[in-house]
């Protein structure tokens, strides 16, 4: 087990080193290290107020992490010289021969939406209310929007350039409605769909960025068990189709158990596991800090620490 | 009744003018939450510059009629561009680094801008009023009241109609350009969660700074009419403009767009119409106890939304 390293430490796309969030005495984060695959379904869970909502601010520039280094990789099997170059030269990224890296805690949040591509939804939806469902996923393309009407000049004048890439904004725009089944409301204010509804369009807003990495916030709160299961399949096509990596926070252990590749568990700003689903879930740690997740577990985890301390 | 008609296009003519410096405050507030205060300065410098542009290019009333439009409309088109350059400048030196301090920071410095913007313009062109001849004169006449004495001449000079017709093109355009542009559809991303806009890759910044550029460049057209209409500016015609244009925009609803256009006409025909039938000194209380009875019994304003708590 040990010679064979597992896929997200080989080709990660994010990497976390040593985060620390810090809000005056408060430690949200400390010490924090960890990989997501390149193509993975990432799931980040622990119990309320572990600091996972707080570890995802920091990896959209919501909030400059106190200390640590979250680097962005684009391409594959980015090398390692590439980051230390990065890193050195104060930069906030650095591409060279088709590989790019991002140093995220150095960005701008637009920044690191609209270069490093890590595109995120919110625990409480949101949503830009007052617009309809369409005009939400065109303002996720508004830079490659603001670029073809060059500043407004070009999109006022109605030029070819900027007709053809609002016809492909549109196209992109119809294709993630019809994707999260929406499509019959592309007009109707986002603010007035219900709410299972609203999450979808959060989501496909979120893909109509582009994005290398797609962070979740707890998508399945609030659903019911079909919406669940539709969320879950959305997800894997995502994953699937468009090579986009995921990481999400859940506290529906349906779906992380069922989806995720990769888990890893918090607990007062701080990992207590990492690894495969089915590792994390037979781990006594997780058992201990989540105990009454489910009753087999919870016997699990009795039977696990009366082994160990049989064993002290 | 043709007394009545004269004051309504009267009444229009100042509306539109304060329409145009009515969208500058609503879109600001709309966007950043802050009332400008320097927005009224920001007007009175677009009216400087446009009478800096006539004077060199020296158009009187006896120029031809083709030059006299060209000139116009070269006026319009550098006094925006300068006085845009100056709202700019007025975001990004006294607004961008008090953004996200206490809530009566950017107030504060706003008023210190509109103090600074007017003493500037005192001491570069002298405190006294100064004078243009009038360049477009003449214009139809719509009716001739009948009586004794000839009666009262219904009048819509050609300047009216310029203000107007440009007041309405301008407008229409501006609502199109909020309505379909990516610029626009940005700046209503960020009117309503600029943090969200700004995590889909929107520079919210540079976003802020377009509207302070797109709200000056409005109010130098305002500026450049006033000129052309009135005849006479001096460095401090932006307090009293300013305070109209933005009692027209609370009217209207701060931070709608069609609210500040429908306030400003409403403030322009309420304040003709109280000097044309009550009295010409207590026009200014017409205006604002109007304002007051609205902001009493429809406080979000006329086409405004109701303020609703973000959760």
């Amino acid at each position: 087990m040990e010679s064979a390293r597992p896929r997200w430490d080989l080709d990660p796309v994010l990497t976390v080193e040593h985060l620390m969030m810090r809000f005056g005495g408060l430690v949200a984060v400390n010490d924090l290290s960890f990989n997501v695959g390149r193509g993975d379904i990432t799931a980040l869970i622990g119990p309320n107020g572990a600091g996972k909502t707080t570890v995802f601010n920091c990896v959209t520039g919501f909030y400059k992490p106190t200390s640590g280094r979250i680097v962005m990789r684009h391409g594959e099997k980015v090398g390692t010289g590439l980051i230390e170059d990065l890193t050195r030269s104060g930069r906030q990224y650095l591409a060279r021969d088709g590989h790019a890296a991002f140093l995220l805690e150095r960005m701008p949040d637009y920044g690191i939406a609209h270069h490093a591509r890590v595109a995120r939804t919110f625990q409480n939806i949101r949503l830009f209310g007052g617009m309809t469902a369409l005009e939400n996923l065109l303002v996720a393309q508004h830079n490659k929007l603001m670029l073809a009407s060059g500043y407004t000049i070009a999109g006022v004048l109605m030029l070819p350039g900027y007709r053809r890439a609002k016809q492909e904004a549109i196209d992109k725009a119809v294709y993630w409605l019809e994707r999260v089944d929406l499509i019959e409301r592309a007009d109707d204010p986002a603010g007035d769909l219900p709410y299972g509804a609203q999450r979808r369009l959060e989501i496909a807003r979120a893909m109509c960025a582009d994005p290398h990495l797609l962070c979740l916030d707890e998508p399945a709160a609030g659903l019911n068990p079909r919406e669940s299961a539709e969320l879950n399949e959305l997800l894997q096509f995502i994953r699937a189709e468009h090579g986009v990596s995921v990481l999400l926070i859940e506290h529906d252990m349906g779906v992380v158990m069922e989806i995720s590749d990769h888990v890893i568990v918090l607990d007062y700003g701080v990992k207590i596991s990492d690894g495969p689903a089915d590792f994390v879930r037979n781990d006594p740690k997780v058992i201990a800090a989540y105990l009454g997740v489910e009753d087999e577990e919870v016997e699990l985890v009795e039977s696990a620490l009366e082994t160990r301390e049989a064993g002290i | 009744m043709e007394y009545f008609l004269q004051q309504l296009i009267n009444g229009l003519t100042l509306g539109s003018i304060y329409g145009l410096i009515a969208i500058g405050y609503t879109m600001v507030y709309g966007i950043i939450g802050m009332i400008n205060f320097a927005h009224g300065d920001i007007f009175m410098v677009g009216s400087f510059i446009a009478l800096a542009m006539l004077v060199v290019l020296g158009v009187t009333a006896a120029s031809s009629l083709p030059i006299i439009i060209l000139a116009i409309l070269l006026v319009l088109l550098i006094a925006m561009v300068f006085t845009s350059v100056w709202g700019w400048t007025v975001e990004r030196l006294a607004y961008r680094p008090l953004r996200g301090s206490f809530r009566l920071a950017p107030l504060i410095t706003a008023i210190g801008m509109s103090i600074v913007l007017q003493n500037f313009v005192q001491v570069t062109q002298g405190a006294r009023v100064k004078p243009l001849q009038p360049i477009v004169t003449d214009g139809i006449t719509l009716l001739q009241g009948g009586g004794p004495g000839g009666g009262i001449v219904v009048q819509l000079s050609y300047m009216q109609m310029i203000i107007i017709v440009t007041t309405v093109a301008l407008m229409t355009g501006f609502s199109l350009l909020i309505a379909k542009t990516p610029l626009g559809r940005a700046q209503r991303a960020c009117e309503q969660d600029a943090k969200m806009a700004s995590l889909l890759g929107v520079d919210v910044d540079r976003t802020i700074s377009l509207t302070f550029l797109m709200g000056a460049a409005l109010a130098a057209v305002a500026g450049t009419m006033y000129l052309l209409y009135y005849g006479v500016i001096d460095f401090y015609i932006g307090f009293l403009a300013g305070v109209k244009a933005f009692t027209a925009a609370v009217l209207g609803g701060i931070g709608s767009l069609p609210g500040a256009m429908l306030g400003g006409l409403l403030i322009g025909l309420i304040e003709t119409f109280w000097s044309g039938y009550f009295s010409v000194e207590y026009k200014d209380v017409a205006a604002f106890s109007i304002l007051a009875i609205v902001l009493i019994f429809l406080p979000s304003g006329l086409l405004g939304r109701p303020e609703v708590e973000k959760v």
